[in-house]
């Protein structure tokens, strides 16, 4: 039984309940690139806890549908339970309306599903990817609450201090003042380039490592994942 | 201050101020603390050391290749894991302690002196220097293993582990040590070890080094295993063009234009060059 003393907020004498800790940290990298006729969208793996690697291999993307892929970075549980959310909603529109979601409308769907939660948020840090009406890829890129901006090429997650620079520095030529005619990535260029920051990132930030799954999405193949190997140690 | 200089050990003149700074609210910055596996074993005729290669701050590798396993003697050597200026600066200190002593003496270092020497020095720092270290070598006596607490405390056993792989490098001996394993046995036991703290412990990554004593003989393995090589890398690399970064303004300017050459035939200035 609670001592009444023991509820009583403004007595600081009282025995303290433990923390209430609804919060952790599993790292885990995402990276969203658009192109002319494609969009990739690539999470890792690892799923870290502290010092420790409970998994190495989960799913952190969500196919939305055969034209819009999620991924999120952060705390794993909150990402599921996003995914879950959000894919619901995608297929309850799709069956009512019979038409497909659109990226745009994803797009505010996530924003306004973790903006519900502004004071209690989900834990995530997403990135969205997929075609347009056109076929033309776009990525967008979220914070934890909701605020969102639509870019060329986007990273979330524990390494993206390590890879956002790389990507704003290649793809949009930022700091190449002479340089600055910006070519277009053909698929293959971009899925290279992609690896190899997944790489270089797990060479360096501890909860980046395992494997890395990469979502192309084309117009004539719709969503196909690759797993590409990262270090493991 | 600057008289106190020359009587060794730490000068604490700063801590005051540092206090003040954090009643302020100033950002104290923090040592780098490897996370790092770190073993040892006792086989027929000597020891095994073995060591990991991360150094990490936080949740970033600072040095994907450093070294963890530390010159004592030549017939002693020491892993640390904890605070890495801990470990160097505490090992070198009792290194360079010890070659006095056998300059003085004459005869070869023994490990108990060397634990001695390190138990002391960290009990006086009442953990404050975070070193936690595993000793090993082979003198008079035969062979030593031994763990070194950062309070002091130290531990004598046949197989022992250290940092925070230490769990996952412990299930490996507790599994498999036997006692009185041949020297192959034994390098092979500890390279599994340290191989379960790198892939089982985000803090502790890289290659596996090895140091096997023997008496009268030392072999110190750099990279004994590679299993951490990078796995891809972009085909056409990076390139830069010349004039990727633009040039905004020149200025061209003589320098030392008066300096004297030893080419130079006006130059009355003589060089010697014998």
């Amino acid at each position: 039984m609670y001592n009444k003393q023991h509820l009583d907020p403004h007595d600081d004498t009282s025995a303290q309940r433990p923390d209430f800790m609804p919060y952790q940290n599993n790292g885990g990298t995402v990276v969203a690139m658009g192109g002319e006729d494609y969009c990739i969208v690539a999470a890792t793996t690892r799923l870290g806890l502290g010092f420790a690697i409970p998994t190495r291999n989960v799913c952190r993307y969500a196919i939305l549908n055969d034209r819009v892929v999620l991924a999120t970075a952060g705390m794993y549980a909150d990402t599921v339970a996003l995914h879950k959310v959000v894919t619901a909603r995608v297929k309850v529109y799709q069956q009512q309306q019979e038409k497909p979601f659109g990226l745009f409308s994803a797009a505010q769907l996530l924003s306004n599903t973790l903006y519900y939660r502004r004071f209690f948020p989900y834990y995530t840090f997403n990135v969205l990817g997929g075609l347009d009406q056109d076929g033309q890829g776009f990525v967008y890129g979220f914070d934890a609450i909701g605020s969102g901006e639509k870019v060329k090429v986007v990273c979330n997650g524990t390494a993206q201090a390590l890879i956002q620079p790389i990507l704003d520095n290649q793809v949009e030529k930022k700091q190449q003042y002479e340089n600055k005619q910006i070519e277009k990535w053909s698929l293959q260029e971009a899925l290279d380039l992609v690896k190899d920051v997944f790489t270089s990132a797990g060479e360096r930030d501890i909860y980046t490592g395992d494997a890395v799954d990469i979502c192309t999405v084309t117009k004539q193949r719709g969503v196909v994942v690759e797993t590409f190997p990262l270090k493991k140690d | 201050m600057s008289q106190l200089q020359g009587f060794g050990g730490f000068q604490f003149d700063l801590l005051e101020r540092n206090e003040k700074l954090k009643e302020k609210g100033y950002q104290v910055p923090t040592a780098r603390k490897t996370g790092t596996t770190i073993v040892g074993v006792v086989f027929q005729d000597g020891v095994v050391l073995g060591a990991d290669t991360r150094a990490t701050s936080d949740t970033t590798v600072f040095d994907k290749n450093c070294e963890k396993i530390h010159y004592i003697a030549p017939n002693i050597y020491c892993c640390g894991a904890g605070t890495a200026a801990d470990t160097e600066n505490t090992t070198a200190l009792i290194s360079s302690q010890l070659k006095l002593h056998r300059l003085n003496s004459g005869r070869e270092s023994r490990v108990t002196t060397a634990l001695t020497l390190l138990k002391r020095m960290l009990f006086r720092y009442q953990g404050y220097v975070s070193a936690a270290l595993v000793l090993g070598g082979v003198d008079f006596y035969g062979p030593h293993l031994y763990t070194v607490y950062p309070h002091g405390s130290t531990d004598r056993l046949p197989f022992v582990t250290m940092g925070s792989g230490s769990l996952a490098a412990m299930s490996v001996f507790e599994s498999k040590y036997k006692d009185d394993m041949s020297r192959a046995e034994a390098e092979q036991l500890v390279y599994e070890a340290i191989s379960a703290g790198i892939f089982n412990d985000l803090g502790s990554g890289g290659n596996v080094d090895l140091c096997v004593i023997t008496r009268g003989h030392t072999e110190y393995m750099r990279g004994y295993a590679k299993e951490n090589e990078r796995l891809f890398r972009k085909p056409q690399g990076y390139s830069f063009p010349v004039g990727t970064t633009s040039i905004l303004s020149s200025i061209f300017e003589k320098s030392l234009a008066h300096t004297p050459s030893v080419t130079d035939p006006e130059s009355s200035f003589s060089m010697a060059v014998d």
